[in-house]
């Protein structure tokens, strides 16, 4: 893996969306070429995509030729809901931006048959190529996207319940009431976001660094299943200093002494 | 770009770069509008698939709903309850220039006139859409002649009158037709008035209550009855008394039905109303108010006497009198004036921050453009 540790939340934002945008120009994607994007929702990656918007209303980067695939949606939620993740996507990232929505996929949580909508994902980035780049973030109990702890790490897209710790997590977005809180969710399994050709987890914050530990200094193990991603070869974890306390400080000073060169990454592209 | 043929084949206009007032705060968001209805993008988008069409560069300014004015005499030096031939005319050019003034429907006001100007006058004003030629007519909002003579204010004594039964034939036969009223002002303590409310009100004409010394127990009866708007509060009624509130004690009444709301008109001119008494209204029901201008013939027009209707009238800087005496005959503000003056006591209009009308919009449509 790599691993990224900026100095806070904004400077990691900043280098993940500029990442983004690397990857996204390198691939030059056009009609009939699609770059495919894997991403997720939550407060982790709110800076990332206002820095996407900001690349692209500065004329950097378009998404004309992207696809999109989201990690997961509430079940039951009522699309228009202001906490559905289609509300999500769309106020915080899809309206600024020059996407079409027939290249975005979002689970649909209001389905009739909920795990043939699963299976239809699946089919869905099958038919796109796989997934260029999946971005998602981890969640204090150490899972991807809702897949809680003690999920399978081949699992697909499938119905999941909500563990208690992400039910009291999102409590926030439903004015604190857990009651309010929808209790299941529809999310790509760990197994679909490893068949993605790269992964980037975006981790900040003092509340999420025992599972940052977890994650990738002990090991592979489904109660913390963001740990299924040391046996993926392309994964990178862009983290802002808090989210490195429970670490050792051996892994934190390698991974800062080779910045310099984890930065070119990120560099501005040449002029055309 | 062509928008997405699923659902309706018209243009889709995104006003970008704007600030819409949404939940009582200016919000930075974009106002999308397809065919003169605004538009959920969220919707359009994932239900759709659609997208915009055009894109209105809004430069920070702020969008509001067009300004709908319920209660205007005339302006410009057009009078609508003066009988012509050619009322038509006056009220385009009424309409038309109150686009300047963000205002994108009205509703054309008689004041107090014998049958006979009402007859000829009445027919010739039609229930229009707005548009590049104007603002949209709503319909005719009659204010009068079954008021009462203690409280007609500018009104014409010799011409007011009563109801002789519960009906509406008194109405058509003072009016000819009530085809395109839209408001009836009365006093509600007239006799018979009851039965003539709930007339009126079952035809779906809005029944407001004004020029009238009647006490809140009769006011209550009246919306009950279906009466649902207040002529002007404060002005040409009893005064607010802590043992009978009259007409203004209907904002904080319990008498009103349950899931109706009582509009009451607001000259916010800083003339008509002190402002206290303004964020006195506000306060006790805000939910209520409507901003109306109730301007004259005169609005626009340099200072100096004017014809009202059947009365003669001095105009004196922002002040319009019964030529003669110190009654005011209705103002000479303007509609953006009685916003602005709103905020600092509180179809689409683009505003600056002081709320100068920069742009004014019908169905997505730029009406009217201040040059700079």
């Amino acid at each position: 893996m790599k691993l990224m540790i900026l100095n806070d939340y904004d400077q990691a934002s900043e280098w993940a969306a500029k990442y983004i945008r690397n990857k996204l120009l390198q691939f030059n994607p056009g009609p009939g070429k699609y770059f495919t994007l894997g991403l997720p929702t939550g407060s982790t990656p709110l800076g990332c995509y206002k820095k996407l918007i900001e690349y692209y209303k500065k004329g950097q980067i378009s998404f004309q030729y992207v696809k999109t695939f989201n990690m997961d949606e509430y079940v039951g939620l009522p699309r228009e809901h202001p906490e559905s993740y289609h509300s999500f996507m769309w106020n915080n990232f899809f309206k600024h931006i020059d996407i079409r929505a027939e290249n975005t996929n979002i689970l649909d949580g209001n389905a009739a048959d909920l795990q043939a909508e699963c299976d239809a994902f699946e089919d869905k980035i099958k038919a796109a190529g796989g997934i260029q780049l999946f971005v998602g973030g981890i969640g204090p109990d150490g899972h991807i996207a809702f897949n809680e702890p003690g999920s399978s790490l081949v699992s697909r897209t499938r119905v999941k319940t909500l563990a208690q710790d992400t039910i009291i997590a999102n409590a926030r977005f439903f004015d604190g009431d857990l009651c309010k809180v929808p209790t299941m969710a529809l999310t790509v399994g760990v197994g679909t976001v490893m068949d993605a050709k790269e992964v980037m987890i975006l981790i900040t914050g003092a509340h999420k660094a025992f599972a940052l530990y977890k994650a990738i200094e002990e090991g592979v193990n489904h109660m913390w299943t963001v740990s299924a991603f040391q046996q993926h070869p392309q994964t990178l974890f862009v983290c802002d200093e808090d989210a490195t306390l429970e670490l050792r400080v051996k892994t934190v000073k390698y991974f800062k002494g080779m910045m310099h060169v984890h930065n070119k990454l990120v560099e501005a592209p040449p002029a055309p | 770009m062509p928008s997405n043929k699923s659902v309706s084949d018209a243009p889709i206009c995104q006003f970008v770069n704007c600030r819409i007032l949404r939940d009582h705060k200016l919000q930075r968001e974009d106002l999308w509008v397809r065919e003169g209805q605004i538009l959920d993008p969220e919707k359009l988008f994932f239900d759709e698939k659609g997208f915009a069409d055009k894109q209105v560069d809004c430069e920070g300014l702020i969008i509001a709903p067009g300004f709908i004015d319920v209660q205007i005499n005339g302006g410009f030096g057009v009078d609508f309850s003066q009988p012509s031939s050619d009322v038509a005319s006056g009220v385009r050019l009424v309409g038309h220039r109150i686009l300047e003034h963000g205002v994108t429907s009205f509703c054309p006001t008689l004041v107090t006139s014998p049958p006979s100007v009402y007859h000829q006058v009445l027919p010739q004003i039609t229930v229009q859409n707005g548009g590049q030629h104007g603002a949209g007519v709503l319909g005719v909002h009659v204010e009068g002649p079954f008021i009462s003579a203690q409280k007609k204010g500018a009104h014409p004594e010799q011409y007011l009158r009563t109801f002789s039964s519960p009906g509406l034939s008194d109405l058509l036969q003072t009016y000819g037709t009530l085809e395109r009223v839209r408001v009836v002002t009365l006093a509600p303590e007239l006799e018979h008035s009851t039965g003539v409310v709930r007339e009126l009100s079952q035809r779906g004409v809005t029944v407001s209550l004004g020029h009238s010394a009647a006490n809140l127990s009769q006011a209550e009866d009246a919306v009950q009855s279906g009466a649902s708007f207040i002529t002007h509060l404060f002005n040409a009624m009893l005064p607010f008394h802590h043992r009978d509130p009259g007409i203004v004690g209907l904002l904080t009444s319990d008498r009103v039905p349950p899931e109706r709301t009582v509009f009451y008109g607001m000259i916010s001119d800083g003339i008509h109303t002190n402002p206290a008494a303004l964020r006195i209204a506000h306060r006790a029901h805000p939910k209520g108010i409507v901003l109306v201008t109730d301007a004259i013939m005169a609005m626009g027009l340099p200072p100096g006497r004017h014809t009202l209707g059947q009365q003669v009238l001095e105009i004196q800087g922002l002040h319009a009198y019964v030529a003669g005496t110190k009654t005011l005959s209705g103002s000479i503000a303007t509609m953006d004036m009685c916003v602005r003056h709103f905020r600092h006591a509180s179809d689409l209009v683009l505003l600056d921050d002081d709320l100068n009308v920069k742009a004014t919009y019908i169905c997505g449509e730029e009406v009217w453009r201040k040059k700079t």
